[in-house]
C-alpha cells in the first residue's frame, strides 16, 4: 500500500523551474532514498511535501488524502515529520524541552489549565515528558536532557532533531542529509537508527543523503532526480549501475 | 469655489504632501532594500534635518538672507552633515547587530529612535521652532486655485534630487554595487565589492534625503518640532509598503499616492482632518494584509 | 551548589514579599503613591513581556490594550452607571477582542511589519478615543467614581497601593505558570524558529494569538484599576510614548525573565524619582541607557542564570 503519493508536482520560482513534473511513490514501511547533485531540486520536494513550499501544480497524497496547500502544522498533525538540512533546533532551550516540542501537537492543555494546574495538566506534562525522554533515549541522548542545546557537538544536535521528530508520533519521517557533518562512528550508528526506527517504531522512512554509501546500505528503493526531473530510480543496485545516473553526477564525457 | 477648482487644489496640496513622503520613503526603502532592516529612527533623521538645516540657515542668513540663495546652501550643508550622522548611527547601532536576532535589531533602532527624538525634545524644551526664511506669497493663479512660487520650486526641487538619486543608482559604479548587494551580499563579498562602505553609503544617501525634506518642511509650514517625525516616518514607511519595499520607483509612486490619497481623502464628507491620520494608517493596515509586496514590490518566497 | 544558590534566592523573594506587605505601615503618601504605579508598571510590563519576551512580536502599541481597559470601565461606571467590579470582565473581553482584531490578520505578518501595524493601531485607538463623543474626546473622561471594597470605599492610597500589588502578585504568579507550560513553550518555540515550530505540527498563528490575547488582558485589567485611581482619563495618557516606555521596561530588565522584567518596572519608575535633577531628560535618559543595554547586554541586566 502506498503512504505517500506525489504526482506531476511542478514548482516554480520566478522563472526557475525547481521541480519539473516529479512523481514519486511511497510504500508503507519502507525506508527510501532521494538523491541527485547539488541543486536538483531535493530539499525542495520535501517542502512541498511538507507544506513549506506551494507547488505551482500536482497532487500529493498522504494515506489518501490530499494535502496539497496545507499548512505544515497539519501536515505534522496528519502524521508526518521532518529534519531539516540545516540544523534547526530552539538554540536556547534544553534539549527536553526543545524535544518537547514534537509533543505539542499530541497535547492539549491550554491557558486556563496551565495557570491553574490541573490534575489534567499534570497528568499531560508527566506523559509529555516520559514520551520525550523516550524518544532521547531512542536516539542514545537522555544523559544530556538538560543541557542548552546549542552547547551539544554537532552529532548530539543533530539527534536531538531526529528526537524532536520522533516525538511528534510520526507515521512518515523525512530526513534531509542526516549524516552530513557526521564522522564514521556516527554514520554506522545512524544506520542502526534508520533501521531501528522502521522496525521498532514502525515509521516509514524517506531520506535525501550525499553519502552513496550510507544510502545503498540503509535504502529498500531509491529515487535519483536532476533538474528537478525523475531521472531514475530502482533498487540500490539498479540505481548504481545506471549510466543515467552516472551521468548525472560525473557530467558527460564529451562536456 | 467650483468642485473643480477644488480637485486642482488638492492635487496640488497632494502633490507636495507626497514628495515630502517620497523623499523620506526613498531612504526607508533604500536600507530595506539592502540590508532588511526597517530603519526606525529614519522619520526622526528627518526631524533633525530640519533643525540642523534650522541651525544652518540661522548661521549662514546674515550672509546669504532669508531667501533662496541661502536655503539652497544652507540645504546642502545639512544634507552632508545629516548623511554622516546616518552613517554615524550605523556604525554605531547597526553594525554590532547585524547578526542579532531580528527582535534586537528593531528595538535597536527603535532606541535610537527615541535618542534622537528625546534629544531635540530636551533641547527645544518641546517647542516649536519658527524657521528663519521670507519667501513672500507670490505665485501663479489658476482661476481660483493658486499655487504659491515655494510651492513651485519645492516640488521641482524634489523632483530634482529623485532625478540626481535615479541617475547615481542607474548609473555609477555605487548604485550598480547598491543593487548588487540588495540581491546578494555574500556574493559580492566574493566578487571584491566593498559592502560595508556601500552599506554605509546607502545610509548616507538617505538620510541626506531625508534631511533635504526636513528642511523644506521647515521651509513649507514655517516651522518644526521635536515630534514631526513620528507621523511622517510612519508614513513615509506606509509610503514605502504601498509602492513595495525595497523599490526605488515604487517608494516615490508611494508617497504621491499616500499624499494624493490624505488629500483627497480628507475632502469626502465622512472621513474629516480629525480622522486624517486614522486613514492613513487604516490605508497602511489593509495593504499590509492584502497586498505587502505592494504595487511594484516582488514576491519572494522565504528560503527554507 | 545549585539548590543552595536556589534557596538563598527563594530566602530573598520572601523577604521582599514581607517588605512590601508590610511597607505602608511605615511609608508616606509619596512613597505609597510612587510604588503604587510601581506594581502597575510591573503589571503592564509582564504583559508585554508575554507579547515581546515569550512569543518575541515586537508590539508598538501595547498601550492600547491598556487604554481600551480603562475606556471600557471609565464609560461604564459614568455614562451607564454600572459598578466598577462588573467592569473588569468587560474591561477583560474589550481588551482579549481588540487583541483578536488586530492579531488575527497581522500574525501572519514579517516581524518588522508587525511592528509598525502595532504602532499605527495604537496610534488609531488613541486618535479614535480622541474624536469620538462616548470617549469624552480630547479632554476625556473625568469624575470616575472611586469604587467600594466590603463597604470601604477606595479613596486612599493605600488602598490602591494594596490592589495594585496584589494584581501584579497575580501577573507575576500567572506569568510563571504560564512560562513552564506547554503554551509558555510554545511561545518560546515560535520566537526562536517560526519555522521550525511549524514543522514540529506547531500552528503559529494560532500560538502567537494566545500571546497576543493573553497580553492584551493583563493591560485591559491594568487600565480598569489605572481608571478608577485617576479618577479621570484622556488620550494623551495613552501615547506612543507610554507603549515604548513600558517596552522599555522589559527590555532593560531581560525579555523573557520574570524578575528581570519586574525589576525594570522598578526601573522605570524608580530612577525617575531618585534623579530628580535629570528632570525633563528623563525620557532621554531611559531612551540611552535602552541603546547601550541593547548593544552591550541585550539579555538584559537581570542575570540569565538566576531567570
Ligand atoms: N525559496 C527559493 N527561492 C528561489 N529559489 C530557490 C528557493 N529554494 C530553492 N531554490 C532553488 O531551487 C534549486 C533547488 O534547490 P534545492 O535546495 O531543492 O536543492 P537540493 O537538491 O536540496 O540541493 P543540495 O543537495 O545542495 O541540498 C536551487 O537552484 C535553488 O537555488
Ligand atoms: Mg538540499
Amino acid at each position: 500500500m502506498s503512504l505517500l503519493e506525489v504526482k506531476d508536482i511542478v514548482l516554480k520560482f520566478g522563472g526557475l523551474t525547481v521541480i519539473d513534473s516529479m512523481n514519486m511513490t511511497i510504500k508503507e514501511g519502507s525506508i527510501m532514498s532521494l538523491i541527485g547533485p547539488n541543486g536538483a531540486g531535493k530539499t525542495s520536494i520535501f517542502n512541498s511535501i511538507t507544506g513549506f513550499y506551494q507547488p505551482n501544480s500536482g497532487q500529493i497524497n498522504f494515506r489518501d488524502k490530499p494535502i496539497l496547500r496545507k499548512k505544515p502544522h497539519k501536515i505534522t498533525q496528519a502524521g508526518m515529520a521532518r529534519t531539516f538540512q540545516n540544523l534547526r533546533l530552539f538554540k536556547n532551550m534544553t534539549v527536553i524541552d526543545n524535544v518537547k516540542s514534537g509533543m505539542h501537537c499530541r497535547s492539549h492543555t491550554g491557558f486556563l489549565g496551565s495557570v491553574l494546574r490541573s490534575p489534567a495538566q499534570r497528568r499531560e506534562e508527566k506523559e509529555i515528558t516520559e514520551h520525550c525522554e523516550k524518544c532521547l533515549d531512542f536516539v542514545g541522548i537522555l544523559d544530556q536532557e538538560n543541557r542548552s542545546a546549542a552547547t551539544l557537538s554537532y552529532g548530539d544536535q543533530r539527534r536531538v532533531e531526529w528526537a524532536r521528530a520522533l516525538a511528534t508520533k510520526p507515521k512518515f519521517l523525512l530526513l534531509d542529509e542526516p549524516a552530513a557533518g557526521l564522522n564514521f562512528d556516527e554514520k554506522q550508528q545512524l544506520i542502526e537508527l534508520i533501521k531501528r526506527i522502521r522496525d521498532e517504531l514502525d515509521i516509514t522512512v524517506l531520506l535525501i543523503e550525499h553519502d552513496m554509501g550510507l544510502v545503498m546500505k540503509v535504502s529498500e528503493y531509491i529515487y535519483v532526480i536532476d533538474y528537478g526531473k525523475n531521472i531514475a530510480q530502482g533498487l540500490p543496485e539498479e540505481v548504481k549501475n545506471d549510466p543515467k545516473v552516472i551521468e548525472a553526477y560525473l557530467g558527460k564525457d564529451d562536456d | 469655489m467650483s468642485t473643480l477648482d477644488i480637485f486642482l487644489q488638492q492635487l496640488a496640496n497632494g502633490l507636495i504632501l507626497g514628495s515630502f513622503y517620497s523623499m523620506v520613503a526613498l531612504g526607508y526603502t533604500m536600507v530595506y532594500g539592502i540590508i532588511k532592516l526597517l530603519n526606525f529612527a529614519h522619520g526622526d533623521i528627518y526631524m533633525v534635518g530640519g533643525f540642523v538645516g534650522l541651525i544652518t540657515l540661522s548661521l549662514l542668513s546674515p550672509f546669504l538672507g532669508a531667501g533662496w540663495a541661502g536655503i539652497l546652501v544652507a540645504m546642502i550643508i545639512s544634507m552632508i552633515l545629516v548623511g554622516l550622522l546616518g552613517v554615524l548611527i550605523q556604525r554605531i547601532a547597526y553594525v554590532p547587530m547585524l547578526s542579532a536576532p531580528r527582535l534586537s535589531i528593531l528595538i535597536t533602532a527603535l532606541a535610537v529612535s527615541m535618542v534622537l527624538y528625546n534629544f531635540v525634545m530636551s533641547m527645544t524644551s518641546g517647542e516649536y521652532k519658527a524657521f528663519p526664511v521670507d519667501l513672500g506669497y507670490d505665485g501663479l493663479e489658476f482661476g481660483n486655485v493658486f499655487i504659491t512660487y515655494t510651492q513651485i520650486i519645492l516640488v521641482s526641487s524634489t523632483a530634482t534630487l529623485m532625478l540626481i538619486l535615479h541617475f547615481f543608482i542607474s548609473k555609477t559604479m555605487y548604485g550598480k554595487a547598491m543593487r548588487a548587494i540588495a540581491i546578494d551580499q555574500d556574493a559580492c563579498r566574493l566578487m571584491g565589492i566593498n559592502v560595508k562602505t556601500i552599506i554605509a553609503m546607502t545610509f548616507f544617501v538617505g538620510s541626506a534625503l531625508a534631511c533635504a525634506a526636513g528642511v523644506m518642511a521647515g521651509v513649507y509650514y514655517g516651522s518644526i518640532h521635536f515630534f514631526m517625525g513620528f507621523l511622517i516616518g510612519l508614513k513615509a514607511f506606509t509610503a514605502a509598503v504601498i509602492g513595495g519595499i525595497g523599490s526605488i520607483p515604487g517608494a516615490v509612486l508611494g508617497g504621491l499616492i499616500l499624499g494624493l490619497l490624505e488629500s483627497f481623502g480628507t475632502q469626502l464628507p465622512f472621513i474629516g482632518s480629525e480622522w486624517k491620520d486614522v486613514f492613513a494608517f487604516g490605508i497602511l493596515i489593509i495593504l499590509l494584509l492584502f497586498k505587502p509586496t505592494g504595487l511594484l514590490g516582488k514576491t519572494e518566497i522565504e528560503r527554507m | 551548589m545549585l539548590a543552595k544558590n536556589k534557596i538563598k534566592l527563594n530566602n530573598i523573594y520572601a523577604l521582599l514579599v514581607v517588605v512590601v506587605l508590610a511597607m505602608p505601615l511605615v511609608a508616606n503618601n509619596y512613597v505609597l503613591n510612587t510604588f503604587s504605579d510601581v506594581w502597575f508598571y510591573v503589571i503592564v510590563c509582564l504583559g508585554l513581556n508575554i507579547v515581546v519576551g515569550y512569543a518575541g512580536l515586537l508590539d508598538l502599541g501595547y498601550a492600547a490594550f491598556f487604554a481600551v481597559g480603562a475606556y471600557t470601565t471609565a464609560i461604564l461606571t459614568t455614562t451607564f452607571g454600572m459598578n466598577f467590579w462588573l467592569t473588569i470582565p468587560f474591561a477583560m473581553l474589550f481588551a482579549a477582542l481588540s487583541g483578536v482584531i488586530i492579531g488575527g490578520p497581522t500574525l501572519r505578518l514579517r516581524s518588522d511589519y508587525l511592528a509598525i501595524v502595532t504602532l499605527g493601531f495604537g496610534e488609531i485607538v488613541r486618535l479614535t478615543a480622541r474624536n469620538l463623543d462616548i470617549t469624552g474626546g480630547s479632554s476625556g473622561i473625568y469624575g470616575i467614581e472611586r469604587p467600594f471594597f466590603f463597604g470601604i470605599e477606595m479613596n486612599g492610597n493605600i488602598h490602591f497601593y494594596y490592589a495594585f500589588l496584589l494584581l501584579a502578585f497575580l501577573a507575576i504568579f500567572v506569568s510563571y505558570r504560564l512560562q513552564y507550560s506547554r503554551l509558555g513553550r510554545a511561545w518560546q518555540y515560535v520566537r526562536e524558529d517560526e519555522d521550525a515550530a511549524e514543522a514540529m505540527g506547531i500552528n503559529r498563528v494560532r500560538v502567537k494569538l494566545s500571546a497576543y490575547v493573553i497580553g492584551a488582558v493583563f493591560g485591559g485589567v491594568a487600565g480598569s484599576f489605572f481608571a478608577v485611581k485617576m479618577t479621570a482619563i484622556s488620550p494623551e495618557t495613552f501615547m506612543f510614548t507610554q507603549s515604548i516606555l513600558i517596552l522599555l521596561g522589559v527590555v532593560i530588565g531581560g525579555m523573557g525573565k520574570i524578575p528581570g522584567v519586574v525589576c525594570g518596572a522598578f526601573i522605570l519608575v524608580l530612577f525617575p524619582e531618585i534623579f530628580r535633577f535629570v528632570g525633563d531628560m528623563r525620557l532621554l535618559a531611559f531612551a540611552v541607557i535602552m541603546l547601550i543595554i541593547m548593544l552591550k547586554r541585550p539579555q538584559g541586566l537581570w542575570p540569565s542564570r538566576l531567570g
